[in-house]
C-alpha cells in the first residue's frame, strides 16, 4: 500500500536483547521524562481568576441594543427569528402607546423577546439579518444554570444597561 | 522483691505512640494531596488548588466528603466481617510503626529517651508478620462483601501480596547476613558507624522497592484494585468511610515502606559525617529525625512518580516477574552475600 505521508516508519519486531528485557533501563528513562513533565509549564488556565483570550471575532452572548436617548432599537421584525437556523429567538411585537415615545425608538416594539441559548449555536446570522442594529453578540458566554429555564433569556437579561441612567437605577 | 512501676516511662512512651500514630496519620493525609499534586504536575495540570492556599485543605474536605456519605452494608453480606475488615486493614497499617527507630535518643533532665516504641530484637520480622497479617483485611473485606467480583479481587489481592512477601523475606536475609542482627536500631546505629547498606545490597534493594510497591498495592502493580479494566476490586461493595479506611491504609503502608526504605538501606536517621559536626546529642538527634523524614518524603514521591509513569501488568506478568525473576534473583543476591561474608570471615 502507497503510504500517505512520508513519515511512515516500519514497526520494529525484532526480538528484545537482554538490555531490552531487563525493562528497567526504559523504565528509567520513562521516568526521566515524567520527571521533566514536572517542571513544565501548566496547561491550565486558573479559570474565574483568568480567562483564555478570546478571538476578536468571537460571538458570545447577544444583548439587545438601545439607542444613545436609551430608547430600544428593536421594533420586533422577526427578521432574526427568521435568520435563525437554530430556531431559538421568539418574539412577540406589541404597538407603541403615546407617551411612550422616550421607551420605544419605533411605533412598534418587542414586548416579549426571548433566546434559548440552549438552542442557540451562535453563528451570528440574526446581528447580520437585524435591520436596525439591535442585535449584537457579546464577548461573553452564558453562566452554567441547574434548570433549563435559566437558559432562557427574557428582555431583563439581553437589554444593556441604560446610556443616561445610574447603575442602581438600571438595575430596577 | 520490690515491684515498682516506672510511670515516667509509661507516660514517655505512650507520648511516643500518639506522636507516632499522629505523625504517620497526617502523613498520609497530605501523602492523598502529594499523590494528587504530583499526579497533576507530572501531566502538567496544576492539581487541587481550591481549597486553601495550594489545596492544603484538600485532604479535610475529601475526608468530610466521604464521612457524609452514604454508608451501605449489603443485604446478604456478612455485618461483622464486612466492618473487620477495613478496621484490620488501617489496624494492621497503623501497627508496623512500632518497631521503627525514629531518631536517635534524646536527653531530656537526667532521663534518655529514646525514639523508639520498642526495639526488639525481631523488629523486620514484626514488620514482615503484621504486613502478611494485612492480607486479612483483604481478604475479609472480599468474602464479607457477598459478591463475587469482590471475591474474586481479593483472591487476586491476596494472591499477589503472599507471592512479593517472599522475595521481600529473601531480600531482607541477604541484608541480615550483613548486619548480623533484626533489630532495626542495630541495623541504623551500624549504618551510622559504616556505609549504607543500599551500597552493599543494591540488588537486594531494588527487589525490596518492587516488593514494597507490590505489597502497597501500588501501580504498576495495583490489580486488587485495577479500577479501570476491572470494576473495582476487593472494596467494590465498600462505601463512605470503610472504604476510606481501605484507601487511607494503603497510603499508610505507602509511609511505613518509605519510612522502613530509608532505615534498612538508606542509614535511616544517620546521615553521612553526622558524627564530625562536634554537635550535642539533642540537636544531632533533631537533625537525624529531619533526615529520616527527608528521606522518608523522598520515597513516597517515588511511589508517586513510579505510579503516574507505568502502566499495570498483567496479571500473569506479575506472577510471572514475582516467581521466576525476583524469586530466582533474590536467592542468587543471597548466595553471593553469604559467599561474601564467609569470604570475609575466614579467607580461603
Amino acid at each position: 500500500m502507497q503510504s500517505l505521508t512520508n513519515r511512515a516508519t516500519p514497526v520494529d519486531r525484532r526480538p528484545m536483547n537482554l538490555w531490552e528485557k531487563l525493562y528497567l533501563p526504559a523504565i528509567f528513562k520513562g521516568m526521566a521524562i515524567t520527571l521533566g513533565h514536572i517542571f513544565k509549564k501548566k496547561a491550565t488556565v486558573n479559570y474565574p481568576e483568568e480567562t483564555r483570550p478570546f478571538s476578536p471575532v468571537f460571538r458570545g452572548l447577544h444583548i439587545l441594543n438601545r439607542d444613545e436617548e436609551g430608547r430600544e432599537r428593536c421594533t420586533a421584525c422577526g427578521l432574526c427569528a427568521v435568520a435563525c437556523p437554530a430556531e431559538a429567538i421568539t418574539m412577540e411585537a406589541a404597538e407603541r402607546l403615546p407617551g411612550e415615545e422616550h421607551l420605544y425608538r419605533e411605533e412598534k416594539y418587542a414586548a416579549r423577546y426571548e433566546i434559548n441559548m440552549l438552542r442557540c449555536i451562535f453563528c451570528g446570522f440574526c446581528e447580520e439579518a437585524c435591520p436596525k442594529q439591535a442585535v449584537y453578540m457579546s464577548e461573553t458566554f452564558a453562566p452554567s444554570n441547574y434548570q433549563r429555564q435559566g437558559f432562557i433569556y427574557g428582555k431583563d437579561d439581553l437589554l444593556i444597561a441604560h446610556p443616561q441612567k445610574s447603575i442602581t437605577e438600571n438595575k430596577k | 522483691m520490690e515491684f515498682t512501676i516506672d510511670w515516667y516511662f509509661l507516660i514517655e512512651k505512650l507520648l511516643l505512640i500518639s506522636a507516632v500514630l499522629g505523625v504517620s496519620l497526617a502523613v498520609a493525609m497530605y501523602s492523598t494531596w502529594g499523590e494528587r499534586k504530583v499526579a497533576a504536575w507530572i501531566q502538567d495540570r496544576r492539581g487541587p488548588n481550591r481549597a486553601g492556599i495550594f489545596g492544603l485543605l484538600q485532604p479535610l474536605a475529601d475526608g468530610g466528603k466521604l464521612f457524609f456519605k452514604e454508608e451501605i452494608i449489603p443485604s446478604h453480606a456478612n455485618r461483622f466481617l464486612f466492618v473487620l475488615g477495613p478496621s484490620l486493614a488501617m489496624l494492621t497499617a497503623c501497627l508496623t510503626s512500632a518497631v521503627i527507630p525514629w531518631g536517635d535518643t534524646l536527653t531530656i533532665g537526667d532521663r534518655i529517651v529514646s525514639l523508639q516504641i520498642a526495639d526488639i530484637n525481631i523488629g523486620v520480622l514484626w514488620i514482615m508478620a503484621v504486613v502478611g497479617m494485612g492480607v486479612y483485611g483483604i481478604m475479609i473485606g472480599g468474602w464479607a462483601s457477598n459478591n463475587k467480583f469482590s471475591l474474586l479481587a481479593a483472591c487476586r489481592g491476596a494472591s499477589q501480596v503472599i507471592s512479593y512477601e517472599l522475595p521481600m523475606g529473601l531480600a531482607l536475609i541477604a541484608l541480615f547476613m550483613l548486619s548480623g542482627s533484626l533489630s532495626l536500631k542495630d541495623i541504623v546505629e551500624q549504618q551510622r558507624e559504616g556505609v549504607w547498606y543500599i551500597l552493599l545490597q543494591p540488588i537486594g534493594f531494588l527487589i525490596f522497592l518492587i516488593c514494597a510497591f507490590a505489597e502497597c498495592n501500588r501501580t504498576p502493580f495495583d490489580l486488587p484494585e485495577a479500577e479501570n479494566e476491572l470494576n473495582g476490586g476487593y472494596h467494590l461493595e465498600y462505601s463512605s468511610m470503610k472504604l476510606g479506611f481501605y484507601l487511607f491504609a494503603e497510603y499508610i503502608n505507602m509511609f511505613i515502606s518509605s519510612v522502613l526504605m530509608a532505615t534498612l538501606y538508606f542509614g535511616g536517621y544517620a546521615f553521612p559525617y553526622m558524627d564530625s559536626l562536634g554537635l550535642d546529642g539533642n540537636t544531632l538527634t533533631i537533625l537525624g529525625i529531619v533526615a529520616l523524614f527527608l528521606k522518608t518524603f523522598f520515597f513516597i514521591f517515588v511511589f508517586m512518580w513510579v505510579r503516574w509513569t507505568i502502566p499495570r501488568f498483567r496479571y500473569d506478568q506479575l506472577m510471572k516477574l514475582g516467581w521466576k525473576i525476583l524469586i530466582p534473583l533474590a536467592l542468587l543476591n543471597m548466595l553471593i552475600t553469604g559467599a561474601v561474608v564467609l569470604f570475609r570471615q575466614y579467607g580461603i
